[in-house]
């Protein structure tokens, strides 16, 4: 790392940045010394960025145990050290879900976490990677939440199976599988209602989708989870509750282009086992982005 | 999954009642142990270093009240700070005398604001006012269509405009305000983010050509650490009045808005608990400061419970709870009511500790509520006004009519003696809430499930 990554990380790491031996290690081109300031100050990074406090906690004192152990020499090695360490908490799987052909996808999340959107951009995406992209708009609770989903379609130039608005969603499930049959589709995307995980009722209601939708399907039915980057620690409880209703196949990551860092990810990926298949970046079509472990754990220590 | 700060202290401080004063050793594991509950409960970490140092202040030297352990000691400073710094008492929407009174909403994507309008324009209209909707989001798909169709559900008017210029638009509705007689206008804005400079720039002219006598910022109860920056950044751009902290009915402990509230300094006005148009509630500071402990809800299930039951309030019991005093035919109510309700699960998850712990297929001993509403129609008007007086003669009696064991009858007479114990410490101290209705904390509930 170039002292360039300084520059930026420096505006975390006030403290360290202010001091004397601070200015003079900028004069000589230096890291922060690593001392007790430069450790705290880690923590503060990883915390802001909604890692938590108990986890902070742990990767800060294995690292500086690390760091002695192996005597790193100075704060880049630290800094780089504990990217990569970021980077490994993270689940994989050896192949992404959504690349599956044919496949069956029930998008997933708590009120508000950018569903609608994200299957507008995956419709898209994957139209113009020549695939048959089918819409299944199965949030019939929400107001206009169908003649959203609609509009999304059109943009993405792919079809879309709607039902009034109160009808049951599984019931919207079995229509869209059958008309993915017909169709010949090869990715059906199915839009469901936003819902708390605290809610046994809807839980339920999502577990009956399920069952109807694999029980119609001839083929894979996967279930990914819409989580917003900006929530906090509750996100862990959300999709430890939405994976233990559904079993999850992955996550993606909303709203990235915010100033959240998307940390609770960290411990959702790696406590749950789940890969992040994507990253939301705008509320545009386009701005859908593969996930990258090692992107999101730089980002994720650096001021920018 | 998370503990509350009342477990956490208990591992870390001495469970003797009355241990004299806090030592220096005792407030430092308290503080690691409040810092972590606080951080966990999505408290803005600047904020924590604040409030850490501001409770070690008052922690050390204090006295242990004789009937606290050294962390109820900490937890009741803790509680008292913290709602302090929520606001001490409720705030309420200043609506102003100017018609029309104008009300913007502003907030990040997804955090609930059109559903937020919908909500606000239905209560105000059910305290008599005349409200127009706005529909102000021309970028989301079929955002208008939303609010649209939700002033249909609630019988709102919502008004659309032509064009899709949010500044125009906007103006526009408060002239058709005006001229229909409408005196409370709420203008739902487009979600944005608070680093994008165009969306910022429009919110401050819509602010500019409607100028709102409220502007409130929706936040969503589950945002971590961010929630600082997105609310110093409106705070700072389109300077907003209060806030409203939408999906509370979730579990999220909601320290995102201690953290908005502490940085900006506005009150919080409302709070979303659920998708209808009918759940929002008035904001109370006491019991967001006990949910960021994980200490539950009590007071709400009991206000649950007397929803449920309107016409069972009781003016006595209110006096005498208000004095400290209660008695077994109260506790008898209660349980009744309770047992109406139905949905006991529910309800369990909001007793201090037990959300997150309720099994989903918890199998509610109504055996044992039976028991002890047994017990209690096996006493004298007497015995129950004045539980002293059962004695050893009493209790077998007592047992044997309500098909008991005097074990039974003397676990109920402990608990129940446990609660009036509660409800004399939780009474009001004189000055400001009057607000207590219900019985706080039922600890005599623990035992029956």
């Amino acid at each position: 790392m170039s002292p360039a990554w300084f520059e930026k990380l420096s505006d975390g790491l006030t403290r360290t940045r202010d001091s004397i031996s601070g200015q003079l290690n900028v004069l000589l081109r230096k890291g922060p010394d690593l001392d007790q300031a430069f450790w705290d100050d880690l923590e503060d990074t990883l915390i802001a960025a909604d890692m938590g406090a108990l986890a902070a906690e742990a990767i800060i004192g294995r690292l500086r145990s690390t760091a002695t152990r192996e005597a790193l020499p100075d704060a880049a090695a630290v800094i780089d050290r504990l990217t990569d360490e970021i980077e490994a908490e993270f689940a994989s799987v050896p192949t992404d879900p959504l690349s599956e052909s044919p496949v069956v996808v029930l998008m997933v999340g708590i009120n508000g976490t950018g569903k609608t959107t994200t299957v507008g951009k995956l419709a898209k995406r994957a139209s113009e990677q020549g695939r048959r992209v089918l819409i299944g708009s199965a949030d019939t609770f929400r107001a206009a939440a169908i003649e959203q989903l609609h509009i999304w379609a059109q943009r993405a130039g792919v079809n879309i199976v709607e039902r009034e608005r109160g009808a049951d969603p599984a019931s919207v499930c079995f229509d869209t599988l059958r008309e993915a049959k017909a169709m010949g589709a090869d990715l059906i995307l199915i839009d469901t209602a936003g819902r708390l995980h605290t809610s046994p009722d809807l839980m339920a209601e999502l577990q009956k989708v399920r069952r109807v939708t694999e029980r119609e399907s001839p083929w894979p039915v996967k279930a990914v989870l819409v989580m917003d980057a900006t929530t906090g620690q509750n996100g862990l409880t959300q999709a430890a509750e939405f994976h233990r209703a559904l079993g999850l196949d992955g996550v993606i990551l909303t709203k990235l282009d915010g100033t959240a860092k998307g940390g609770i990810a960290v411990a959702v990926s790696h406590t749950l086992g789940l890969p992040i298949l994507r990253v939301g970046i705008g509320e545009g079509v386009d701005d859908l982005q593969e996930f990258n472990a090692h992107d999101f754990a730089h980002a994720l220590i650096s001021n920018d | 999954m998370f503990e509350s700060l009342s477990d956490r202290l208990q591992g870390v401080l001495s469970k003797l009642k009355g241990k004299g004063r806090l030592s220096e050793a005792d407030v430092d594991a308290a503080m690691r142990e409040v810092r972590i509950a606080l951080l966990e409960a999505d408290v803005n970490f600047k904020v924590v270093k604040e409030f850490v140092a501001t409770i070690r202040e008052r922690a050390v030297g204090a006295d242990v009240m004789a009937s606290l352990t050294p962390g109820q000691m900490v937890i009741k400073i803790v509680l008292e700070e913290l709602t302090s710094l929520m606001g001490g008492t409720q705030a309420r929407l200043a609506l102003s005398n100017r018609i029309p009174n104008v009300i913007m909403l502003v907030g990040l994507q997804g955090s609930g604001k059109t559903t937020a309008a919908a909500k606000l324009a239905r209560l105000l209209s059910k305290q008599g006012r005349h409200p127009l909707l706005v529909a102000c989001d021309v970028y989301r798909p079929a955002a208008i269509d939303q609010l649209v169709a939700l002033g249909a559900e609630i019988d709102i008017p919502v008004f659309t405009g032509e064009g899709d210029a949010p500044v125009a638009i906007a103006a526009a509705a408060i002239k058709d305000a005006v001229a229909r007689l409408y005196d409370v206008v709420i203008v739902d804005t487009a979600g944005r983010l608070h680093i994008d400079e165009e969306m910022m720039a429009e919110a401050t002219r819509i602010k500019a050509a409607i100028k709102p006598d409220q502007v409130l910022m929706v936040i969503d109860a589950m945002t971590g650490q961010d929630a600082v920056t997105a609310a110093t950044a409106f705070s700072e751009r389109v300077a907003f009045d209060g806030v409203i902290v939408s999906k509370l009915d979730g579990d999220a402990r909601g320290g995102a808005a201690l953290s908005v509230k502490a940085v900006t300094g506005k009150p919080i006005i409302y709070v979303g608990v659920g998708e209808k148009p009918d759940a929002i509630e008035p904001f109370y500071p006491d019991r967001m400061a006990k949910r960021i402990l994980g200490m539950g809800d009590v007071v709400s299930l009991i206000e649950k419970a007397q929803d449920t039951a309107p016409t069972e309030i009781d003016a006595g019991m209110e006096a005498r709870l208000r004095e400290g005093r209660i008695t077994l035919d109260d506790f008898l109510g209660q349980l009744r009511q309770l047992k109406k309700m139905g949905s006991v699960t529910d309800l369990l998850g909001m007793i201090p500790g037990m959300a997150g712990r309720v099994p989903k297929d918890a199998k509610i001993d109504e055996k044992a509520l039976s028991r002890t509403e047994a017990i209690i129609q096996s006493m004298t008007s007497a015995e129950r006004k004045k539980p002293s007086l059962i004695n050893g003669r009493r209790r077998e009696r007592i047992a044997a009519g309500s098909g008991t064991t005097v074990y039974d009858v003397n676990q109920l007479l402990k608990q129940f003696s446990e609660m009036q114990k509660m409800v004399k410490q939780m009474r009001p101290s004189g000055k400001g809430s009057k607000r207590h209705r219900g019985m706080p904390g039922m600890p005599g509930m623990r035992s029956p499930f």
